[in-house]
């Protein structure tokens, strides 16, 4: 193979890659297709945000139940990212670093509630602990309440953001391989130790990745938390049903601008992956090459 | 983003000993996790559906308003996985492939649908649509189409809900193929497009494929981006993860809890038909 | 601009140090679509004019929904200390199922427990291009009506009855011809929302239909509050006296322990303050009088049946009858593929 050289023909040239005309369609194509369905929707967000004025958009932000979504959606990617980070940590460790028999199974039902529709992954809640349910009687008379109350609505989001963190970790430390760690542990490190100073650094661009991604997941789902809220404007919305319930107002333009928040919260993210892989490309790529 | 998958041996025992330490903890720790959160929860849903009964059952999933929601919840999802299949290979070509400014960034923005909350999709989706919208008086000027309120914009939004599917699951395959192959088979005398075709895609038909059935499987359920353009008209345009709600709200538990196990069981069954595409993948062209 | 970006600041540190306030009692007030501005003003008014007898103040919690979307979240656990719904049955229902609330809520306040009323009418586009005077406009080819899903919306109900009560004037108490005309305007429906906002919402903002069928006062509100001009109000010549019930609920509020600020509240709606309020917000007073009278001479005195006459017979025999599954409502709809 390698005494093939690189074709001299103009013709041999034109083989090994589009015509420069075919190149600029292509690529014409593509571009509009992005713009039309990704930037376009993108842009309305902040064209209708701003679109009675700078007054109203603060106005928007500041308003009390605005205060108390926010509060409720960090609160609850607060709790939601934390628990699926040492989930994801735990269960890539175990699936990369050992064999063994249901594996592939195992796997399957990590990426369960990525499969299900959101709205599915609400109701199963609600017939969980409904007034109509086993438990939901049971946890009433103990004062517990978790539908269209705060802790129903961190269930639903730990269960839709479950497996964002273990599949970002899953293939990375696969791809690394055992080979450092058992390094380590043969030079006599203890469990702890080899994975916090052998393991996590490796992996450390995509857990902030995977972390980011859950974050961004966790405070902008919808479906599944707008079945088991209660709608309870100040108290059980989170930002994105706070967001529907400005539109339904007849408040798009602050419907829009609360909207804009997570518009940028989902850039943020973007732009962090973004300058990582351009920054550490390098490394990464050695990562991934064990 | 790709299926989860295991890595090669097989082990004889049940598992492989190792020198590394912490396999009880993490086993222990990732299944009591995964039961308390994912399977005890979806098994409450199996319970409550069994105790409907078949007959209950099968009713319901018959019904005519029933059956209309989940075509148009598969037809839309289908039509939308074809049309990001198309495209999003176009798009992965040409971020791998072609180098121009902003490639980085444009890069970046394909993650756009799946960072950005579907809510916010949604309301921005069906303002751009509806019959004042910008892209809604253009299509109904120009080609004499209404989106918003339509079959038509439940696809729209799908499409971009689906978009980062096929072009996440391809890209990193048309990175990794080996341009000698190609060097190799213009310099035996194919056309370009011969060359695509019939050196360059059978690689990629995984990917490909797993790209589609990922796009599919979330359009099936997909909730928030859809229901604001949707005109939510039974037996029209009402998707069936939205029927399920308004039973909810009916207070029809059967009814609903009947939608979401179809629903369900189809899910399971393109996760499987996802991770069979990727074993395939690995096994004849030893990547994912 | 500086002043409200310190504002923002300033809200955003606070919320964050935010935490209870032992000194106030809450209350939840699980209420119909529409109800929003009415119970913005009214909640305000009562707030500040309120102390418990042990000196606390008062902070109300709303949420809001179709009516009957909101009786089944109140069955289903949401802990509402009082209910304001868009029709009796959606009381009756909380009543039968939990047991929360007594039987007789009906009569413990008066008017039947419903401080207002309204009506239902006609809502359309500057000019009114399609000629729409009256509820036979409605059926012609052509027409796209917008009107909320009777399962889960009170509005949506009440607008149905409305139409049913005019196609049995007309035709005469011919169920046959009555189930076709309101059948037609289901055909010619082109989106049904879960609750009366969202129609109004589909109606102008999304710009969808020729004729919103509604509450009279979302039409009011609609006129006053969205673009100025750009829609009429049309009084069919025939409609119903819907009757929006409020109650406390006995059993969450007796747990909370704000059985007394729960009937309280309710009480206040009676009030010459809110009276003025509920008219003020474009729903007919119980007590006109003490209403500002130019509020009052808005609503149009038109021909209405009510819910309780031979045709309906109450809520209790309409509510199965029309609404239930397999009802009246199910058999119109199902041909309209």
């Amino acid at each position: 193979m390698s005494e093939v050289k690189a074709p001299s023909s103009r013709r041999q040239k034109q083989a090994i890659g589009e015509g420069p005309l075919t190149r600029a369609a292509l690529l014409g194509v593509a571009l509009v297709f992005l713009g039309l369905m990704l930037i376009a929707p993108l842009l309305v967000v902040f064209v209708e945000a701003f679109s009675r004025g700078f007054g109203v958009y603060i106005d928007a932000l500041a308003m009390p139940d605005t205060m108390s979504a926010l509060q409720l959606t960090l609160l609850v990617a607060a709790i939601a990212v934390p628990a699926n980070l040492v989930f994801g940590v735990a269960a890539a460790w175990l699936i990369a670093k050992f064999d063994f028999k249901g594996k592939s199974f195992l796997l399957t039902l990590i990426d369960l509630p990525f499969a299900v529709s959101p709205v599915v992954s609400g109701l199963v809640f609600v017939l969980l602990f409904g007034a109509n349910s086993a438990l939901g009687p049971v946890l009433d008379d103990m004062g517990i309440k978790i539908l269209f109350a705060v802790p129903g609505i961190v269930i639903a989001t730990i269960f839709i953001t479950f497996p964002f963190i273990a599949r970002e970790l899953i293939p990375l430390m696969q791809q690394q391989g055992s080979s450092e760690e058992e390094a380590a542990v043969s030079l006599g490190a203890g469990g702890w130790r080899t994975f916090f100073l052998v393991t996590l650094p490796n992996v450390k661009w995509g857990l902030l990745y995977g972390v980011l991604l859950c974050n961004a997941r966790a405070m902008g789902e919808f479906g599944a938390v707008s079945v088991v809220s209660g709608h309870i404007r100040g108290m059980t919305n989170t930002l994105p049903l706070h967001i529907e319930i400005l539109y339904n107002d007849n408040k798009a333009a602050a419907a829009f601008a609360v909207a804009s928040l997570l518009a940028m919260l989902a850039l943020i993210t973007l732009a962090v992956k973004t300058l990582l892989e351009a920054r550490f490309a390098g490394s990464l790529a050695a990562q991934r090459r064990h | 983003m790709t299926a989860l998958a295991p890595d090669g041996a097989r082990a004889t025992r049940w598992r492989r000993r190792s020198v590394l330490p912490g396999f009880g903890l993490s086993l222990g720790y990732t299944i009591a996790y995964l039961s308390l959160v994912v399977l005890i929860p979806l098994a409450g849903l199996g319970i409550r559906s069994a105790t409907l009964g078949w007959n209950e059952f099968w009713a319901i999933a018959f019904d005519p308003r029933v059956t209309s929601a989940l075509e148009l919840s598969f037809g839309a999802a289908l039509v939308a996985a074809i049309v990001n299949t198309v495209f999003g290979v176009l798009v992965a070509w040409v971020l791998v492939r072609y180098k121009f400014p902003g490639r980085r960034w444009l890069d970046a923005a394909v993650d756009l649908p799946f960072a950005l909350p579907t809510a916010v999709a949604g309301i921005a989706l069906a303002t751009l649509y509806a019959p004042n919208g910008p892209f809604g008086i253009a299509l109904e000027s120009l080609f004499g189409v209404k989106v918003g309120f339509t079959s038509f914009g439940v696809t729209m939004a799908l499409i971009f809900v689906g978009l980062p599917f096929v072009v996440r699951t391809v890209q990193p395959v048309l990175e990794e193929i080996d341009r000698e192959t190609e060097e190799v088979s213009a310099t035996l005398g194919a056309g370009r497009w011969r060359t695509v075709t019939r050196v360059i895609m059978p690689g990629m038909l995984p990917a490909i494929l797993t790209g589609f059935a990922l796009s599919f499987a979330r359009g099936v359920g997909e909730y928030g981006s859809v229901i604001f353009i949707a005109s939510n008209l039974p037996y029209v345009s009402e998707i069936a993860p939205l029927l399920i709600v308004i039973k909810l709200e009916e207070h029809n538990y059967a009814g609903a809890t009947a939608i979401a196990t179809i629903m369900l069981v189809i899910s399971f069954a393109m996760l499987f038909v996802i991770n069979l595409l990727q074993a395939w993948s690995r096994k004849w062209f030893g990547h994912e | 601009m500086r002043g409200r970006l310190i504002a923002l600041a300033a809200s955003l540190a606070l919320g964050a140090c935010g935490g209870g306030n032992t000194s106030e009692v809450t209350l939840l007030n699980v209420s119909y679509d529409p109800t929003r501005e009415l119970y913005e003003d009214f909640n305000q008014a009562f707030a500040a004019g309120y102390k418990t007898p042990d000196g606390k103040t008062v902070k109300i919690n709303m949420s809001h929904g179709g009516s009957g979307k909101q009786s089944r979240a109140v069955i289903d656990g949401l802990e509402a200390d009082v209910v304001t719904m868009g029709l009796q049955n959606d009381i009756d229902v909380i009543a039968k199922e939990t047991g929360k609330v007594p039987a007789d809520w009906r009569s413990k306040l008066p008017a039947n427990s419903s401080p207002y009323t309204s009506t239902i009418v006609l809502m359309v586009r500057k000019g009114n291009p399609k000629g729409i005077k009256d509820w036979d406009d409605l059926v012609k080819p052509g027409v796209s009506v917008i009107t909320p899903n009777p399962k889960t919306s009170g509005g949506a109900r009440w607008n149905y009855l409305a139409a049913w009560a005019y196609a049995a004037k007309k035709f005469n108490g011919d169920e046959a011809q009555i189930k076709a005309f309101v059948g037609q305007i289901y055909k010619n429906t082109a989106k049904l929302d879960s609750g009366a906002r969202g129609s109004t919402t589909t109606f102008t903002q999304q710009g969808t239909g020729d004729v919103l069928i509604t509450w009279e006062n979302e039409a009011f509100y609609s006129l006053a509050e969205l673009e100025p001009g750009a829609y009429e109000l049309i009084y069919p010549s025939l409609s119903i006296k819907a009757e929006p019930p409020v109650a406390v609920v006995v059993g969450n509020a007796e747990k909370h322990g704000t059985l007394q600020v729960a009937e309280d509240y309710l009480k206040h709606l009676y009030s010459d303050e809110g009276q003025r309020i509920v008219a003020k917000h474009y729903y007919r007073p119980t007590n006109p009088a003490a209403a500002d009278p130019k509020d009052v001479e808005r609503f149009k005195q038109i021909e209405m049946v009510s819910i309780d006459d031979p045709l309906f017979g109450g809520w209790p025999q309409a509510q199965p009858k029309h609404f239930d599954a397999g009802g009246l409502f199910d058999q119109i709809y199902q041909p309209a593929r």
